[in-house]
């Protein structure tokens, strides 16, 4: 074994030890969580650290590994995003509404790579109902950036992505609405994919806006994401949306050796979105990403601009359609059958509206109000309809972009990490950082965040690559291929207890 | 068009949401920039276009009409705040 620390080290590695018996799956989750005590009081990355589950789960996979019935994943620690219902453990989503909720089930992607035999070392702490880019909504207080203590992690997975950057545990999942995986990712320097929407099941997935929400990976790679990712996928009859494809071996793609050592992404279009290059993004981002871009091509990619004249309508339309999704998602929450209820009222109404109005936290409250809104009758063909013509248009940008380009390429986001607090007092502000990543959901769309580099502060920078439909093998060979010739992904924040 | 505090308060009771007094002018003074955003999409002239509710264009799935559940109301309702005899309990609605 090298000198790399366990902690630091990718899942392939800790594979390797695990099957060498070089260390067991005990042994290593011990690590990790020895490093989450030490660590986590600075952080605050998960709501839920689990002990003694995790170790109990470890001495399964051990004795999965005597037997020699290891797969990828057994063995290896993981952290999942409260979002995902965990039978017998605490699933706050972030909420008040949810902080005495344990769940009576497993969501499906629990139960999948329970199978896997992963070791749950917790929950990460994530935006209330999702419902956030920085981890400041949430109601077990702020995730911190631990490449900067003081500024957000991004969100709504910011708990996953500070976790992994942390390297508080080598993987861990996230879900991305309007880019929930892919900007935290880029804000902490770690990768993270959305696949295409419907190839990862939404059951046990606590809703916010049904036809957006998908279920991902984090990882220290792209090669650690398609390890992740291709345990997470496959069809669920208990998902409407789940598409019944035989799951892809991402991970065994990534392995194959390219026809051209010096030249691996010979053959590859990039399409550069001319809007996403337009003024907006700060020039040390802009800097960052074309250099990346350099290195593609000296990978042997092209690149290519290309146009999505609608993406500038994706704001509006996303936040439309989300928070419209989202106050029929979010009524279930009645203070009768889980979650909170106030201690003192009137009658049945006075008792849903305290419940639900102690429960919930502003930014929630707002979305369910707006969503409300554009439901109500009279306005639904002005809002909820026309944002749907919209999401059409967007789509049909998307078709078109791909009929001239394998992939697309631009930022994450427009700004690095911010200060805690400073966006707070302003949503709109906040919401409008979401420019790239939320013309990706509402195509359905595959996304992943890559890092590219860091801002005169010290702060991430993330790549954004998207796919067309089920491209998620040639997304994560893309940047594979890029992490194999360069080192950002590698670069450790300096974190002191 | 700017809210008024009473549509705000219709809204809230619409979403069953409780607003206390003090944090109405606030809760419509953001009601307001987000209507703002959301209300530039309205410019677009998308006569023609058909909406799109779902990335992917999927039939329903059907599946036959048997139970495949098993009884687990015990487990569901041990996270409910109060219930009784299998039953939750509510204020009371009917005289």
């Amino acid at each position: 074994m090298s000198d790399t620390p366990l902690f630091d080290a990718s899942v392939s590695f800790l594979r390797r030890a695990l099957d060498a018996r070089k260390i067991s799956s005990v042994e290593l989750a011990s690590v990790f969580l020895d490093r989450i005590a030490t660590l986590e009081p600075k952080l605050n990355a998960f709501v839920t650290v689990d002990r003694e589950r995790a170790l109990a789960d470890a001495k399964a996979a051990d004795a999965r590994i005597a037997k020699g019935e290891a797969g990828p994943l057994t063995g290896i620690p993981l952290a999942h995003k409260d979002v995902f219902c965990t039978e017998g453990v605490l699933t706050s989503c972030g909420s008040k509404m949810l902080a005495n909720f344990v769940s009576p089930y497993d969501a499906h992607v629990v139960t999948l790579l329970k199978d896997a035999g992963v070791v749950c070392l917790g929950k990460t702490n994530m935006d209330e109902f999702a419902m956030g880019s920085s981890t400041e909504t949430s109601h077990f207080g702020s995730t911190h950036n631990p490449w900067k203590p003081g500024h957000v992690p991004g969100g709504s997975s910011g708990g996953s992505a500070a976790a992994v950057a942390a390297r508080l545990a080598p993987i861990a999942t996230g879900t991305d609405t309007g880019g929930s995986i892919r900007q935290p990712a880029s804000f902490c320097n770690v990768t993270g994919i959305k696949p295409t929407y419907g190839l990862v099941s939404r059951y046990g997935l606590i809703a916010y806006a049904s036809s957006l929400d998908q279920g991902g990976a984090f990882g220290g790679s792209a090669e650690d994401c398609a390890l992740l990712l291709g345990a997470m996928t496959g069809f669920d009859k208990r998902d409407s949306t789940s598409l019944d494809r035989a799951p892809e071996n991402y991970a065994a793609a990534l392995a194959a050796p390219p026809a051209d050592a010096a030249k691996p992404l010979a053959g590859l279009t990039v399409g550069l979105p001319r809007e996403f290059f337009a003024a907006g993004m700060s020039d040390d981002i802009r800097v960052a990403v074309d250099a990346a871009l350099a290195q593609y091509r000296a990978l042997g990619a092209t690149t290519r601009e290309v146009d999505l004249p609608n993406a500038k309508l994706a704001i509006p339309a996303y936040y439309v359609i989300a928070m419209a999704e989202a106050s029929s998602n979010l009524s279930r929450f009645d203070g009768v059958r889980y979650g909170h209820r106030a201690a003192h009222y009137d009658d049945l109404f006075d008792m849903y509206c305290k419940s639900r109005g102690e429960g919930f936290g502003d930014e929630v409250k707002r979305r369910i109000l707006v969503g409300t809104y554009v439901l109500s009758h009279g306005y639904y063909d002005a809002y909820y309809l026309q944002a749907q013509k919209l999401r059409r248009l967007i789509a049909e940008d998307f078709r078109r972009a791909f009929a001239e380009c394998d992939l697309i390429a631009g930022p994450t986001s427009p700004v690095t990490a911010w200060a805690l607090g400073a966006m707070s007092g302003d949503p709109v502000q906040m919401y409008l950082a979401d420019i790239y990543t939320t013309p990706v959901n509402l195509a359905g769309l595959p996304g992943l965040s890559h890092p590219c580099g860091f801002d005169r502060a010290g702060l991430p920078v993330g790549l954004q690559l998207i796919g067309n439909y089920f491209s998620e093998a040639k997304l994560l060979e893309a940047a594979h291929r890029f992490q194999q010739a360069t080192d950002w992904h590698l670069r450790r924040p300096a974190l002191a207890a | 068009m700017p809210l008024s505090n009473e549509q705000v308060e219709r809204l809230a009771r619409l979403a069953r949401l409780a607003v206390s007094e003090d944090a109405i002018d606030t809760t419509r003074a953001q009601l307001d920039s987000i209507f703002a955003l959301i209300t530039q999409m309205q410019a677009v002239d998308t006569t023609g276009i058909a909406p799109m509710s779902h990335p992917q264009e999927l039939a329903a799935r059907l599946r036959d009409d048997v139970v495949t559940e098993t009884d687990r109301r015990a487990a569901f309702q041990a996270v409910a705040p109060q219930s009784e005899a299998g039953l939750y309990l509510v204020p009371q609605v009917i005289e």
